[in-house]
Order: structure tokens, then C-alpha cells, then sequence
């Protein structure tokens, strides 16, 4: 019985179908925001509302020719849209949504979770940088050296920027960061700032506008993507999309309070507290251009860093004071 | 490590075929080299074909955007050939529609401007607000692309009172929508930050590269045809020619919007001075021998036609110079010392129309130098042979 539990588990909620149900909706919804923030309808024809439109996009880049280039490292290029996928999905297992359980920590949710969860967000870059890389590419190439700067920006203010909160609740597990906040619900506005700098490096880590630029089509062409096509292309779009929702749900367990309330009150404070960060990432996407990678590290290391460090300062000076 | 990246013949950020091989070591340009050649249409040859008014249609398909530029271009010069005063209202109209012309060309460009920086927002609201002008320019000439409005001697519509109102009130919004824009393009940070500094051409480079339009323009160079050399109405008008001294895109882009409100300022002069009178008068079927030279400022700058007449009713010689073709050797200055990821904005800002400025290809052989003149038939029989007689090439590491 245990073990068609943990199938359960793995495949169905909160493992694969259910990420891949809950990803492509938070893509429509991104989608749909960014449209209505340019003045158009964006998706409408595919099912209601275009609900189904990235599902079926889905499915019809699975269906299209899969080319492997002659000079690409084969097994490496073949392989590494499961590895992205399969690290992000593992990711979205520890999110504390279905293991609320403070008392009893299942095998989801243990002390030092967070930290896990920030380096298994971590690997999706360097399976994009090998992407790149192995598809030898002139183009891929450049894409790939791109995701590898921007990673020394954006990696260390998200890793400041998140511990934080975790330091004042005094606490490496998830469930229990939450639950500290759950209960004092006003100590959510001291970390406002390190809120900031995280959402900014999520962007970046996810590779939107403003930083898209290792894809950035203008430049580049398809960037680390460009000789990817049909599976494993849209492996990678997949991909992106549940590191959309694990990057979010992480910032709405940290920073927003978690998700209390049990199985079903909880699952809904989840879908509104990761739409509501998926909505100020699309915001961010509409209202900015495209900036230069050597922009983006100094960017990084002159605003975000130093405003992660005064978050984490303050942090520790608050902790002092509290009872 | 220095590599060698090929921008086009076919790229994401060029909509038409041209090929930039630029030299990069890291992120920086350090060498750039052109190459055209890819959409030779043979417009010159055709030209000497047809007869004056076919001409008229054949010029304005030289461009998509400024199809109204090579086809009055074109009929100015005709006109001086013939000896014909076209009637001031005729003029009016015709030079309307080459300010509505302006207009959504420059509006055209933003757009693109903003998609080639990734600020796609801008993008779509741009275009968005072309439609108004779209819709002008079908409303008076019946067509959204090629207006086909020119006629030797005058145009072939006239205008009545609910068009002149309905131009006034298009003109209005597009005014208001074009401050909005200039105040987003000049100061959203991410976009500025992109966009200053980057593609320097100093005044004298402008200069002495002869560089044209909102490019020379943008160093300093108040040079613009309308002014310098009035044809038509410009001398009853009251603008002036916008620049700026930033010297970069930044600058272009400014030029640009300055241009709009100008237009928008010569649109509501031309529609509230409209003179009474007839549109056109009538057309000899041939001009006497003789030739021109006629100029036009096009949107993206000065457009030259040379044509020569030989007394009967086709024309000997048409050459035509796009402003497209003046800015190329600015560009390869502009590029150098840039980065990768300004490629596509610094070439964006000179407003490319590369098929527009595609003239003549000559064959060299790439082994002795030599030139050699190819029939058709020939390059068809060699073009379909090949894939014959090579068979697939394994690891093809493209000629560079």
C-alpha cells in the first residue's frame, strides 16, 4: 500500500501530472497578463478562455521533428531535458503545500529543505549551460556563456535574500519558516526588501524579460536553445514552466506566509499566493526591455547584493529584540 | 578567443536578407564586414521597359513602407521633364501623404526599435497606434500599403470636408500618443540603459561617411532635403529639422518622435490650408530628351532618382539611391567596439530597407577575381544540378 502511495505521490499529486496541470495553467495566466498588459487578448481559442492553449502547444511540439545535430555531444544533448525536468519536479515535491505536517516530518519535509530546494533550483542553469554548450553551436555557445554570467549575478542576493526570513524564524525547514510567520503575521513586512531582491532574482533565474538574455531571439537567435526542437524542446519549456511555479511557491512560503490551513484551505492559499507572484513577474516582464549581460552582473552585485546583505543585517538585529 | 558570427543572410532580428559577419572576441565587436547582394530585383532594368505613368506603380513597389517616397520621388522628377506645373491642391494632397507616410513609418520603427531591445510592450503599443494612421492613409488613397495616390501632374483623389475632419482628429490622438511615447522611450530606465550611449557616429564621422536621415540627424547634422532644398509645398510650411547631439540610438530615437510632432504639426498646416482648385492637370505621353535628378526626404532619409528621358514614352535610365544604401558605411563604424547584444539595435536605428537598396550584383569567381556576366537559364541549370551531383556533407563548416 505504501508503495502505490508513494506512485501516487510521484506521478499523479503533487508529482508529475499535477506540476504539469498546475504549470501550463500559471503559464495561461502569465500569458494572458502579459497580453492584457500590451493592449491584446493573448489566448482565446483553445478551450475556455485559451485555458487549454500551452497544453496543446505542448503536445503539438512533442509531435514535431527532433533533430540532433551532427557535431553535438549526443547522449549529453538527449539527455539533459529529463535531468532539467526531473530536477524541477523533484523541487516542487518539497514545496510545503501537500506536507504541512509540522509535528511529523515526512521524507518532503525535513530540517534544511530550504536549502535543497534552492540548489535543486540551482541545477536547472547548469543543465542549460551544458545544453548550450554541447550543442556546439555558434549561437548556443554564446547563449550558454550568457546563462553562466548571469548565474555569478543573480545566485548569491536569491540565496541571501531567502535565508533571511528563515534565519529570524530560526528554522531550515519550510513547514516550520511558514508556520513561525503563520503565527506573527507583521514580522512579513521586515523582510519586504529581501521579498524584492528575490522576485528580481527569480526573473532572472527563470530567464525572463529583463534578463532573457541567453535567448534573447534579436541577438542570438534561439540562444541555448537554438538547435533544440520538438521533445526536448518542449521538455524545456515544461521545464521552465514548474521552475515558474516551484520558484514562486518558494517565495510564497517564505515571504508571504506559506499556505496554512490543512489540505484544501491550504491548496487554495497556494494557487492565489503563486498567482499573485506569477502576476508581478509578468508585471516586471511587460514594463521593461531587455538589458545587457554585463548590466545585469553589475546590477546584481551593486543594488541587489548590497540590499540582500542589509536585509540579512537587519535580520540578525531584529532576532536580538524579539522575545 | 575571436570567432566570427553570422548575422543573416537569414536572422531573427533582420526581416530581409543581408549578411553581417561580425568579428567578436567575448561579447565585443571587434570587425564588421557587409555583405549585399542577397535581393537583387532588377526595378532599374524593369524600368526602362515601361512607360512613364507604369513607372509610376513600378517605383512605389521599390519600397513597402515608403512606397509613397520612390513614387513621388520618382513623378517630381517626370514633372520637371515634362515641363508640368501640377495644381497647388494636388501638390497639398500628395505631400500629406507623405507626412502621413512619415508618421507611420517613424511609428513602425519605434515598434521595432523596442522589439529589437526586448521591450516588447512598446512594441505593441506602437503598432497599435500605426493603425490610426493605417486607416487614415486607406481612407484617403484606398490602400493601407501601396496608396497609388501619384499621378504625373498631380494626384488621383481629392479630399472632401468629413476626411479633412477625420485627419484632424487621427492627428490629435497620434499627437497625444506620441508625447506619451517620448516620454517613455527617453526615460524607462532598462530601455535607456540600452540604448544610450551605444552606436556612437560622431559629427564628423556623419560627415564624411555621408550618412543620411534621422542618423545624421542624430550627430548633429541638421541636414533634411524639405529644408535645405524645398520642393513643392515645404517652403509655404512652417517646421523645422529636429536633431539632437547625443550622437547614439538614444538620439535617433528622440529625433525620430521630434520628427513625428513635426509631421503632425505640417499635417494639420497642409489640411487647414488646403487650397481650392484641381487635383491634377493633364500629362504629355512623352517628356522630352533630357535628365534629372530628383530628391525626396524619405522617412529614412534623402532619396535620390536619377532619370534620363530620350523623347519617347519610356525613360532611358532610372537609377534609384535608397537612403538605406548612404548609411552602410556608417553602420560598419557604428558597430565597432559594440557588443552582441546591440547588433540588431544599432543596425535597427538606421531604419534598414535592404531590398530597397539592392541595385546590381556582379559574379566574381572566388578563385581568380574575375568578373563574368551569367545568363539565367545557366544559374538555373546550376542551381538545380548541384544538389545532383554533391551529395549531403557531413560537419559542412559554413565559407566564412
Amino acid at each position: 500500500m505504501a508503495v502505490v502511495r508513494t506512485f501516487l505521490y510521484l506521478l499523479i499529486y503533487p508529482g508529475l501530472l499535477f506540476l504539469f496541470a498546475y504549470s501550463t495553467f500559471c503559464e495561461w495566466f502569465d500569458r494572458k497578463v502579459y497580453a492584457r498588459l500590451q493592449n491584446r487578448m493573448g489566448p482565446t481559442h483553445t478551450g475556455r478562455f485559451g485555458l487549454l492553449q500551452p497544453i496543446a502547444d505542448f503536445f503539438k511540439l512533442m509531435a514535431k521533428e527532433d533533430v540532433v545535430p551532427e557535431a553535438a555531444d549526443k547522449k549529453l544533448f538527449s539527455v539533459l531535458p529529463v535531468i532539467g525536468l526531473a530536477v524541477v519536479a523533484t523541487a516542487g515535491l518539497l514545496l510545503p503545500v501537500w506536507n504541512f505536517d509540522l509535528l511529523v516530518p515526512g521524507w518532503t519535509s525535513f530540517p534544511g529543505d530550504i536549502i535543497v530546494i534552492l540548489y535543486l533550483l540551482s541545477l536547472p542553469t547548469l543543465v542549460l549551460f551544458l545544453a548550450g554548450w554541447s550543442s556546439t553551436n555558434l549561437f548556443s555557445t554564446i547563449g550558454a556563456s550568457r546563462v553562466l554570467t548571469m548565474l555569478f549575478g543573480y545566485e548569491v542576493p536569491l540565496f541571501l535574500a531567502v535565508l533571511s526570513p528563515a534565519i529570524l524564524a530560526d528554522s531550515w525547514r519550510l513547514a516550520e519558516i511558514a508556520a513561525f510567520y503563520q503565527a506573527r503575521p507583521l514580522l512579513l513586512l521586515a523582510n519586504l526588501p529581501g521579498f524584492l531582491v528575490a522576485l528580481i532574482a527569480v526573473q532572472a533565474k527563470l530567464e525572463r524579460t529583463p534578463f532573457d538574455i541567453p535567448h534573447a531571439e534579436t541577438e542570438i537567435v534561439g540562444g541555448t536553445f537554438t538547435e533544440y526542437s520538438g521533445k526536448k524542446l518542449a521538455l524545456f519549456r515544461l521545464t521552465f514552466d514548474i521552475e515558474l511555479v516551484v520558484a514562486s511557491g518558494l517565495l510564497a512560503a517564505v515571504f508571504l506566509g506559506g499556505f496554512p490551513g490543512g489540505a484544501i484551505v491550504g491548496f487554495v492559499h497556494f494557487v492565489v499566493k503563486t498567482l499573485f507572484i506569477i502576476f508581478l513577474l509578468s508585471l516586471l516582464r511587460a514594463l521593461t526591455s531587455r538589458i545587457r549581460v554585463d548590466q545585469v552582473v553589475s546590477f546584481a552585485w551593486k543594488v541587489l547584493a548590497p540590499l540582500a546583505v542589509l536585509q540579512l543585517l537587519f535580520t540578525i538585529l531584529l532576532k536580538g529584540f524579539l522575545p | 578567443m575571436s570567432f566570427v558570427i553570422p548575422i543573416g543572410p537569414q536572422h531573427p532580428a533582420l526581416k530581409e536578407p543581408i549578411s553581417l559577419r561580425m568579428t567578436v572576441e567575448g561579447e565585443v565587436i571587434t570587425g564588421v564586414d557587409i555583405r549585399l547582394g542577397y535581393n537583387h530585383r532588377g526595378v532599374e532594368k524593369v524600368a526602362e521597359d515601361k512607360n512613364w505613368t507604369q513607372n509610376i506603380y513600378l517605383a512605389e513597389r521599390i519600397c513597402g513602407i515608403c512606397s509613397h517616397s520612390h513614387a513621388t520621388c520618382f513623378v517630381q522628377g517626370v514633372e520637371r521633364l515634362m515641363e508640368l506645373a501640377p495644381p497647388k491642391r494636388g501638390l497639398y494632397i500628395r505631400y500629406l501623404v507623405s507626412e502621413l507616410e512619415r508618421v507611420h513609418s517613424h511609428l513602425l520603427w519605434l515598434g521595432v526599435a523596442g522589439h529589437e531591445a526586448g521591450f516588447d510592450s512598446f512594441f505593441m503599443y506602437t503598432w497599435r497606434d500605426r493603425e490610426i494612421v493605417m486607416d487614415l492613409l486607406e481612407m484617403i488613397t484606398g490602400n493601407r500599403v501601396h496608396y497609388a495616390i501619384n499621378t504625373i501632374g498631380g494626384v488621383r483623389r481629392d479630399l472632401d470636408e468629413g476626411q479633412k475632419a477625420k485627419v484632424l482628429e487621427g492627428v490629435a490622438t497620434l499627437r497625444k500618443r506620441s508625447e506619451y511615447y517620448f516620454r517613455l522611450g527617453a526615460t524607462e530606465p532598462s530601455f535607456v540603459a540600452r540604448i544610450a550611449g551605444v552606436g556612437m557616429l560622431s559629427k564628423e564621422q556623419a560627415l564624411s561617411l555621408c550618412a543620411t536621415g534621422p542618423v545624421a540627424k542624430a550627430s548633429g547634422v541638421a541636414r533634411d532635403v524639405r529644408k535645405e532644398d524645398p520642393y513643392a509645398v515645404y517652403d509655404e510650411l512652417d517646421f523645422k529639422v529636429c536633431t539632437a547631439d547625443t550622437c547614439d540610438v538614444l538620439g535617433r530615437v528622440v529625433v525620430r518622435v521630434n520628427e513625428l510632432l513635426e509631421s503632425y504639426n505640417m499635417i494639420e498646416q497642409m489640411i487647414k490650408g488646403l487650397p481650392d482648385g484641381d487635383i491634377a492637370c493633364k500629362a504629355p505621353r512623352k517628356a522630352k530628351p533630357g535628365e534629372v535628378v530628383s530628391r525626396y526626404e524619405a522617412p529614412r532619409g534623402e532619396n535620390i532618382h536619377y532619370i534620363k528621358a530620350n523623347g519617347t514614352d519610356k525613360p532611358e535610365r532610372l537609377k534609384v539611391r535608397a537612403p538605406t544604401l548612404g548609411n552602410y558605411p556608417a553602420t560598419v563604424e557604428m558597430l565597432r567596439n559594440g557588443f552582441i547584444a546591440d547588433i540588431p539595435l544599432i543596425f535597427a536605428a538606421i531604419d534598414p530597407c535592404i531590398c530597397c537598396a539592392e541595385r546590381t550584383v556582379t559574379l566574381i569567381g572566388a578563385r581568380n577575381g574575375e568578373e563574368s556576366v551569367v545568363r539565367m537559364s545557366d544559374l538555373r541549370r546550376q542551381a538545380l544540378a548541384r544538389p545532383r551531383n554533391a551529395g549531403v556533407k557531413r560537419n559542412a563548416v559554413w565559407p566564412l
